[in-house]
């Protein structure tokens, strides 16, 4: 393992987790509950699919092996891949898709601002554009996941089916193996653990206003950071390297 | 992206209006000067324009459908990024012409409805299927090609919200044009299946394109009033001359062959000139006959279907929270 290795995968991991995100938003395309909601949830998946491609291209660039941004993204399998589990949830309805996002920006916000600070200047820069997009994703999904939860009957029911079925992917945001130690260690990578209560109390205030309870998990779900993931993500990636694999070499 | 409802007569009831304020509205019209929301209008003028601008509107919202078949797929980061946004800008063209039918007296959920109920159209275009990658550059580079000949022509219409939405619209349309034509040059000159599949999106996209610019002059139902009030300033046959003009160098330039033998320039007019158009593809296709015509209704209805618990949901939701507001200010 060459010393940037560790911090090759954890951009990677980074990257992952934004693009799977992005692409499920964009599977929304045509499909929302409203044309104003049709905008908004392409801008959310803009914003992800452009931080991921800066990610890659960092990735890119520390491994040194001249691959690209579409080279990790289009020609790594479901095994390599290392985005948190949450992200790869399909989008089931829109009360699904909002309480994903809610979840993750509620993470990715606090996550982010600590990024700034990283050693690595890169890194800190690219967490300076996500963390100001990230939240705008909080605010937008956060008004949804309450006006879900505090609306009618049926919404209510749907958002917190919705978080009963995600919450099992929180715990995974928290976890840290050594590759991420090892980042922590130097000053590049953020500690989770120091975010926490920032998350926890972005979900006790939406959540509270929403009327949701908050489910007891006994045994989160992990695996996503070691490419073990739920069956969906492979569906995905399917469907989404399929045109660029079939060409190999080709230029779009 | 449309221009069918150009030649529609207004079949509403006739309505007799006061001889004085019709001949100040025609001197206006004829004066060049805007008619603005709360100026008077006859009846015709209005009714013609709500079934014009909402027929926009909608296929600026069915248009996603085609284009959003590819999103998930996009053979790039770049490209998906682009896609996206294309579809994120007809969703805003949706919304803007929308707003410019309210300012003529009728809500977005009246003009959506006669959509689902099948009594309004859309573009027949958006009633062909998207089979590969190069059709994403060819809605760009012809079908958004063909709705600008249309559309430039109506940032001077005379009804002012409808021409201002327009001038907008036609900048992000001349924007999506010259990308569609971008990923045309880049598959054209990439590998043999690449160019196989530019060819392919060709030979499938032009024909429907031209009939996009609607019936030819000799038969085309539109009234001389759509041409005294310019709401339609070009007939069918000029506009369609003026894309074939445009489009053609720009096909060969690629190094692709249009699918029409008898496509030739003529030195004389200095206008090239096409065999003849099957219009009665283009009737079965407004007929409802064409190869999505089915699937796209369909969707759209499912869609508006699956999101009225979400937007019941906001109503009520909204309606507490102002309850809960007015009690507090009442405290």
């Amino acid at each position: 393992m060459s010393a940037d290795a560790p911090l090759f995968t954890y951009c990677l991991r980074l990257a992952d987790s934004a693009l799977v995100l992005g692409h499920r938003l964009s599977e929304w395309t045509a499909y929302a509950p409203t044309l104003e909601e049709d905008i908004a949830i392409a801008n959310l998946a803009l914003d992800l699919i452009g931080q991921a491609r800066l990610f890659y291209d960092y990735a890119g660039k520390i491994e040194g092996q001249g691959r690209d941004e579409d080279a990790l993204a289009y020609l790594r399998d479901d095994r390599d891949y290392m985005n948190l589990l949450l992200v790869e949830q399909p989008n089931g309805d829109f009360a699904v898709t909002m309480m994903r996002q809610f979840l993750y920006a509620a993470f990715a916000v606090p996550y982010l601002a600590a990024l700034t600070r990283s050693k690595d200047e890169t890194l800190a820069a690219i967490a300076a554009k996500a963390e100001k997009e990230m939240a705008y994703h909080l605010r937008h999904a956060g008004e949804w996941v309450i006006r879900l939860g505090d609306g009618t009957e049926e919404s209510h029911a749907r958002a917190q089916a919705a978080l009963d079925d995600l919450a099992i992917y929180i715990d995974e945001f928290f976890e840290v193996d050594a590759v991420e130690q090892s980042l922590i260690d130097a000053g590049i990578a953020p500690d989770p653990a120091s975010v926490r209560s920032a998350f926890e109390a972005t979900l006790a205030h939406v959540l509270g206003e929403a009327t949701l309870a908050r489910p007891a998990v006994r045994t989160g779900q992990s695996g996503g950071r070691k490419g073990l993931h739920t069956e969906h993500l492979g569906h995905l990636l399917a469907e989404m390297q399929v045109l660029h694999r079939a060409h190999p070499g080709a230029n779009w | 992206m449309y221009a069918q409802a150009l030649d529609q007569k207004d079949k509403g009831p006739a309505v007799i209006e006061d001889p004085e304020r019709l001949a100040r509205f025609e001197a206006r019209c004829a004066a060049d000067e805007k008619i603005e929301p709360k100026d008077w209008m006859p009846e015709a003028y209005r009714r013609t324009l709500i079934r014009q601008v909402s027929q926009h509107a909608h296929s600026e919202v069915i248009g996603m459908q085609p284009e959003g078949n590819w999103v998930t797929r996009a053979p790039s980061l770049k490209r998906k990024a682009v896609l996206l946004s294309k579809i994120q800008d007809e969703a805003g063209h949706g919304l803007y012409l929308y707003s410019a039918c309210e300012t003529l007296g009728v809500s977005r959920e009246e003009v959506v409805e006669a959509l689902l109920a099948g009594k309004a159209k859309y573009s027949s275009i958006f009633n062909y299927p998207t089979l590969n990658w190069a059709d994403m550059g060819a809605i760009g580079w012809l079908v958004d090609g063909a709705a600008i000949m249309n559309q430039i022509p109506l940032c001077r219409c005379s009804y002012g919200p409808y021409a201002r939405a327009m001038i907008r619209i036609c900048k992000e349309e001349s924007f999506h044009q010259r990308q569609g034509y971008e990923i045309m040059l880049t598959l054209a000159r990439g590998t043999p299946a690449q160019k196989a599949m530019a060819q392919d999106a060709l030979n499938r996209w032009w024909w429907p394109c031209l009939m996009m610019f609607g019936p030819p002059d000799a038969v085309s139902e539109h009234s001389s009033e759509s041409m005294r009030w310019k709401i339609k300033r070009f007939s069918n046959d000029d506009l369609r001359q003026k894309f074939i003009d445009a489009t053609v160098p720009q096909g060969l330039f690629l190094g692709l062959t249009f699918p029409d033998p008898e496509l030739k320039f003529n030195e004389a007019t200095e206008h090239w000139e096409t065999g003849p158009i099957d219009w009665s593809e283009f009737k079965r296709v407004l007929a409802g006959e064409g190869p999505c015509n089915r699937q796209r209704m369909r969707v759209r209805r499912q869609t508006e279907a699956d999101g009225a618990w979400v937007r019941e949901a906001a109503r009520v939701h909204a309606k507490k929270r102002a309850a809960r507001q007015a009690l507090q200010a009442a405290e």
